[in-house]
């Protein structure tokens, strides 16, 4: 079944059309990858689905309930979760905190009971920091366990927004270029660690631009161009479409990201 | 046991003071100083927490002052029932304006929270009936279950140990779920609200609180000094207050107490500069601000952390 | 009836006229710096206190005018160089603070300097007020009005038509792409100042007459101001002018036909309303934020 169904979606900023007549499908448990160049609408298909963009008409159904225009945080209370392209890390708090930000949905929120700190606030707190560190240890980030955010490198604050979303346990985990402005050793550990992801069970939209991490890793792969969908398949299938060729060789794939 | 620290320092600080404390303009200095910080402690934590200005601050206050003034002599009310209802009325008008006002960012939000503050100052010059307009009115002593607060005394350790309450109120909430979603708020709004946060939610609920902090650190102070004006609600009123948590730094409470105590001593001590208060208030405003933009607790922080 | 009106009307224009002013001050230099500088209002403080001075010391109104406003604009030039450029890029509520910290030190050394009594400059050219339609119009007023619509002019032209003007309005819209072409992005911002200063000097001298003026005037007409500017969405200038005379109008409407204890409430409640529905003022961008 699939956990994610968007329908003619179609997003415009003036006369832009960043996003257009756009209709695809994640299924349950796989990794999907969508690619194209810079511009194409990756961030735009992202920020539409997750509630942060409007969409200008088409449909978002998420688990069988249609969530056309609701509102970010109602998304995430209905499993879903991202990491962003341009970095939305907290810098006022510690690495810890920006992980257990993740997790807000499981943990009491009373004004009251967080004044005057009753024990199960307190308690339940205390073992969001520990599962936070697990998790930080899960990305690879052991180092930076008790860092401040504003002292990470950048590389590490990738990995960070990964560890937060995760704090989340989402059914449905978007990742918006995360191998972007990493190593060569550093892409190929966020590699395995996307593959770990996707074996505990969570869905996986990637968004990438390295093609050997993309045709690797993914289930099905959706190519946009200009806002359209190009081609959509297997790895394979999209390596050998002619359209995307073209696209590609009059593109600029490789030229970095946005 | 670090969340202890800070309040223990603190907590010795106001037991010992009173040996240093000469005369009743010391304590009435010390007692000034302890309410204007508690109600800073508030308002840093929707101003340097949560990240969202409030220009207009001294409104809340100034409504929990009549409230309480209002309440207590004309219809003879209790003055702890007077203090509850004005923290409670607060509240609830708070609440109502926060929701479209917290929609604004930035400079929006500054505009639109000090012409709150303005029409609130209008309205206690304006309904004289009620509130005496720039005549001020007077306000009774405090006094609860027969026993009265009638000297610098007696307010010094109320004051100082309503202030340690606040002080552990505020720290709870900044150490809970609910700060850390503030300060997400402050950081990365858009994290937040694919985090699950209701950003809008919980600009309310610290809007919320922080109005009522001022509200009940306005009564307190209607009732010590006996005697009110519509200008405990100025736009300069809500200023002093800003800067008190810009100048102890911004998401810090101890800064907070620090920023509090320095500006309530300042004028007192510009007072020999007769006539030339406001040069030297204003220039002492802009060098810090320059000079120190963290505020001071976080900038020591820093160089303490830095010389370990 | 009708004049009546009409002279609610003349009083919302002329008051409307000074608020424009404030308003493009702050327009001006929010556009080059992203800085709301709560110190205009001593601009236009400082423009009617040094004009009431030098006359009283005898110099001629037109001199003492032009002295004025150049006084008041080396003022602008010394808060962009010693206070607002030594900042950097400081939050927006430091900077609020040390713009109200400079706004509080200019009156107290207007205070110092002035004394703490009010003053009036002597109306430029008598005070033989015109009917019109039985309404009476002061021609001090028509001053204001008049020099408010000049100046609007020569904006209108100086930002449209010269090098200097497209270059501080290419920065405003651009920082770093405006740097890249080579303009010197740290003069137009000390300009911003500049201009915005002498904008208030011309606003205090012209209104001083009608007004009054005496060290603390500035508070009010600059908070009105940001006001106007608010109105029209900060950082236009169309919407600065159309903000300023909306906020006159509508507060001598409302002194009028509502209440006049409330005349100064007005602009307050009028900005708080449009804000709820129009959240970035009437022109102001709307543009979505990315992420
Ligand atoms: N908030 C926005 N305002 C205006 N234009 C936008 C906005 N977001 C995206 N766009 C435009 O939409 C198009 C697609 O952008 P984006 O989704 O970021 O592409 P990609 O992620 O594939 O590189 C671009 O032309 C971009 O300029
Ligand atoms: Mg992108």
């Amino acid at each position: 079944m699939a956990l994610l169904e968007v329908e003619a979606l179609s997003r415009s900023f003036g006369g832009v059309h960043a996003v257009q007549d756009l209709s695809f499908e994640i299924e349950q448990g796989k990794i999907h990858s969508i690619i194209g160049p810079n511009g194409a609408g990756k961030t735009t298909v992202f920020n539409l689905i997750t509630g942060l963009y409007r969409p200008s008409s088409g449909r978002v159904v998420f688990d069988g309930v249609e969530v056309t225009g609701y509102v970010p945080h109602e998304l995430a209370r209905r499993g879903m979760s991202r990491t962003f392209q341009n970095l939305q890390i907290c810098f006022n708090m510690s690495a810890v905190e920006n992980v257990m930000v993740g997790a807000h949905l499981r943990l009491d929120q009373g004004m009251l009971g967080s004044m005057l700190r009753i024990p199960t606030v307190a308690r339940r707190d205390a073992e969001c920091r520990d599962e936070a560190r697990e998790l930080m240890r899960f990305v690879g980030l052991d180092r930076y366990v008790g860092a401040a955010a504003d002292s990470m490198p950048y590389g590490a604050l990738k990995r960070l927004e990964i560890a937060r979303a995760l704090a989340a346990r989402p059914k449905l985990l978007l990742l918006d270029e995360p191998a972007a402005g990493l190593n060569p050793t550093e892409t190929h550990e966020i590699d395995a660690l996307i593959q770990r992801i996707g074996d505990s069970g969570v869905t996986v939209v990637l968004v990438e631009h390295d093609m050997k991490l993309v045709m690797g890793i993914s289930a099905r792969i959706l190519v946009l161009d200009y806002g359209r969908k190009l081609a959509e398949g297997s790895a394979q299938e999209v390596r050998g479409n002619p359209e995307v060729i073209a696209a590609y060789l009059g593109g600029s794939v490789e030229a970095g990201s946005t | 046991m670090d969340r202890f620290r800070g309040l223990a320092v603190l907590a010795l600080i106001i037991v010992v003071l009173p040996l240093a404390l000469r005369n009743s303009y010391h304590y009435d200095v010390a007692i000034r100083i302890g309410m204007n910080a508690t109600m800073v402690v508030g308002l840093n934590l929707l101003i340097g927490y949560a990240g969202q200005i409030s220009l207009g601050h001294a409104g809340f206050f100034g409504l929990g002052a009549y409230a309480s003034a209002i309440l207590t002599s004309r219809y003879g009310w209790p003055p702890i029932a007077a203090m509850i209802s004005g923290m409670a009325a607060v509240g609830v008008i708070a609440f109502v304006v926060a929701r479209p006002i917290l929609r604004l960012r930035g400079h929006y939000l500054a505009m639109a929270t000090l012409g709150l503050g303005i029409i609130i100052y209008m309205v206690l010059v304006n309904e004289s009936g009620w509130t005496g307009g720039n005549d001020g009115m007077n306000v009774k002593a405090f006094s609860i279950f027969g026993f009265s607060l009638a000297n610098e005394r007696a307010w010094y350790w109320v004051t100082g140990a309503v202030l340690l309450v606040a002080i552990v109120l505020a720290r709870n909430i900044v150490d809970s779920p609910v700060g850390r979603a503030l300060r997400a708020v402050h950081g990365s709004e858009t994290a937040a609200q694919v985090a699950g946060i209701d950003t809008a939610r919980y600009k309310v609920r610290v809007f919320v609180v922080s109005a009522v902090f001022a509200s009940a650190v306005g009564s307190m102070m209607a009732h010590y000094v006996g005697f009110i004006t519509p200008q405990v609600s100025s736009f300069f009123h809500s200023i002093e207050l800003v800067t008190m948590v810009v100048v102890g730094g911004m998401a810090s409470t101890y800064g907070a107490v620090l920023g509090a105590a320095i500006l309530t001593m300042l004028p007192q001590l510009l007072s020999r500069f007769e006539g030339y208060e406001m040069i030297v208030f204003g220039l002492i405003l802009m060098l810090t601000v320059i000079f120190l933009p963290r505020g001071l607790v976080p900038t020591i922080a820093a160089r303490l952390r830095k010389s370990d | 009836m009708l004049s009546q009106t009409l002279q609610y009307f003349f009083s919302g224009l002329t008051n409307g006229a000074i608020y424009a002013l404030s308003a493009l001050g702050f327009s001006l230099i929010y556009n080059a710096s992203g800085v709301i500088n709560f110190a205009q209002g001593e601009f236009i403080m400082l423009g009617g206190v040094c004009a009431v001075m030098l006359t009283a010391a005898g110099v001629p109104l037109p001199l003492a005018i032009l002295i004025a406003v150049l006084v008041v604009s080396l003022v602008g030039l010394m808060l962009e160089k010693l206070a607002i450029e030594p900042a950097g890029d400081a939050d927006v509520v430091s900077l609020i603070i040390i713009t109200i910290g400079a706004s509080i030190f200019l009156q107290g050394v207007a205070q110092v300097v002035f004394g703490p009594g009010q003053r009036a400059l002597a109306p430029f050219t008598g005070d033989a007020p015109i009917m019109i339609f039985g309404a009476s119009l002061l021609p001090q007023s028509m001053w204001m009005m008049g020099t408010g619509a000049l100046i609007v002019l020569i904006l209108a032209w100086f930002f449209g038509r010269t090098r200097l003007g497209k270059a501080m309005l290419a920065t405003a819209h651009n920082r770093l792409a405006a740097r890249l072409v080579g303009i010197n992005t740290r003069h137009v911002l000390a300009l911003s100042f500049v201009i915005s200063a002498a904008l208030g000097a011309v606003a205090g001298v012209v209104s001083a007459p009608i007004t009054l003026t005496s060290y603390d005037v500035g508070i009010m007409v600059g908070l009105k101001g940001f006001v106007a500017a608010t109105l029209g969405g900060l950082g236009s200038g169309l919407g600065a002018v159309v903000g300023g005379l909306i906020l006159g109008l509508t507060e001598a409407l409302a002194a009028g036909y509502i209440s006049s204890a409330y005349k100064d409430a007005v602009p307050f409640v009028l900005i708080i309303l449009i804000l709820f529905f129009m959240p970035r003022g009437l022109f102001g961008a709307r543009a979505s934020e990315r992420v």
